[in-house]
C-alpha cells in the first residue's frame, strides 16, 4: 500500500460509522465506495465493523424485562406496592 | 407543552398520579434496568440505579418542561445515575485510577486487526462464549463511550436523543460512538481471527 493510500484510508476512518449507519451523505458515500474498490483492508474493516454493528443489535433485540423480584422491590421503594400486580 | 407525551397524561404525573406513574415505571423499567445492566456490569449496581431513576424522576416530574420526550429524559437520569455509581466505585476501588479520562479528545485510532471474520458460520456468533465476549468488550469501553454506545446501539435512541439524554452535541455523539464500534471491532476481530485459525486447522 502506497503512502498516499494510507492516509486515504485515515482520512475516511472518520465517516465509517455513519456509512454503515446508512447515513453518510452521497457525495461522500461515492468516495468511500471509490476507496473501497481499491482497498482491500478497508474493505475488511466496515465489513467486520458492519457485523460489529449487527452482533451488538441482534444481542439487544430480545425485549428488554425486569425480573420480578427486582420488579416487587422497585415498586416498593417508589410506595407503588398498590399496583405492583401485573 | 404537549398534555400527552408518548400515551401518557403529563398533567396526571405532574400531579403525582400513582397509578399513571406505575404505568410510566412498567413501561420504562425494562430499558433502563438493560442500560444499567450494560453500563455496570453487575445486578446489584444496575437495581440502585434502576430505583434510584425513578425515585429522581418522580421528584422532578413537576419541574419537567417537555423539552425532550420522557423517555429520553429518563435516559438522562438513568445515564447520570450510571456515571454517577461508576465514578464512586473507582474511588472507592483507587483514588489514582482516572482511567484517563483525558483521553475522550485523542484521535481516532488507526485499525489494527485485518482479517475479515464475517464468513465464520452463523452457530459460531450465537454461542454463549460469543455472547460473553459482547458482553465483557462493552465492559472494557471507557464510560464515556461506553454510555453513547448502550443508548444508540443497544437502546435504539437516535443521534439526537443520545445527544439530548447525555448533552452533548450530534458531533460530539457521533464521534464517540464511531470510537466506541471500532474499539468493539478490534476485540471482536481479535476472538474471531482466532476462532478463524481454529477452524481451518481442523
Amino acid at each position: 500500500m502506497s503512502a498516499s493510500d494510507k492516509s486515504k484510508c485515515e482520512s475516511l476512518l472518520g465517516s465509517l460509522s455513519d456509512y454503515v449507519d446508512g447515513s453518510l451523505s452521497e457525495d461522500f458515500c461515492a468516495e468511500l465506495e471509490r476507496h473501497l474498490a481499491e482497498c482491500q483492508d478497508c474493505r475488511v474493516v466496515v465489513d467486520t465493523l458492519r457485523k460489529t454493528v449487527y452482533l451488538y443489535h441482534e444481542n439487544a433485540s430480545e425485549p428488554a424485562e425486569v425480573p420480578d423480584a427486582v420488579r416487587e422491590r422497585l415498586f416498593r421503594c417508589l410506595n407503588l406496592d398498590d399496583y405492583a400486580k401485573h | 407543552m404537549d398534555e400527552n407525551s408518548e400515551g401518557f397524561s403529563l398533567r396526571a404525573l405532574q400531579a403525582g398520579d400513582r397509578a399513571e406513574f406505575a404505568r410510566l415505571v412498567d413501561r420504562y423499567s425494562g430499558s433502563i434496568y438493560r442500560l444499567a445492566l450494560k453500563m455496570l456490569g453487575n445486578s446489584s449496581d444496575a437495581e440502585d440505579v434502576l430505583q434510584n431513576t425513578f425515585l429522581k424522576a418522580f421528584q422532578h416530574l413537576p419541574a419537567f418542561e417537555g423539552r425532550s420526550s420522557l423517555s429520553t429524559w429518563l435516559y438522562r437520569i438513568a445515564s447520570n445515575e450510571a456515571l454517577m455509581l461508576i465514578r464512586k466505585r473507582r474511588r472507592e476501588v483507587n483514588l489514582a485510577d482516572a482511567e484517563a479520562e483525558d483521553e475522550q479528545d485523542a484521535e481516532i485510532s488507526a485499525p489494527v486487526q485485518l482479517t475479515d471474520w464475517c464468513c465464520l458460520p452463523e452457530e459460531e456468533f450465537l454461542s454463549d462464549e460469543s455472547q460473553d465476549l459482547l458482553n465483557r468488550a462493552v465492559q472494557r469501553l471507557p464510560e464515556r463511550l461506553r454510555i453513547v454506545f448502550i443508548l444508540r446501539d443497544l437502546q435504539g435512541l437516535s443521534i439526537q436523543e443520545a445527544g439530548e439524554a447525555l448533552g452533548l452535541s450530534e458531533t460530539a455523539v457521533k464521534t464517540r460512538l464511531l470510537r466506541a464500534r471500532l474499539r468493539l471491532r478490534e476485540d471482536l476481530s481479535a476472538y474471531y481471527a482466532e476462532r478463524l485459525g481454529e477452524r481451518s486447522k481442523k
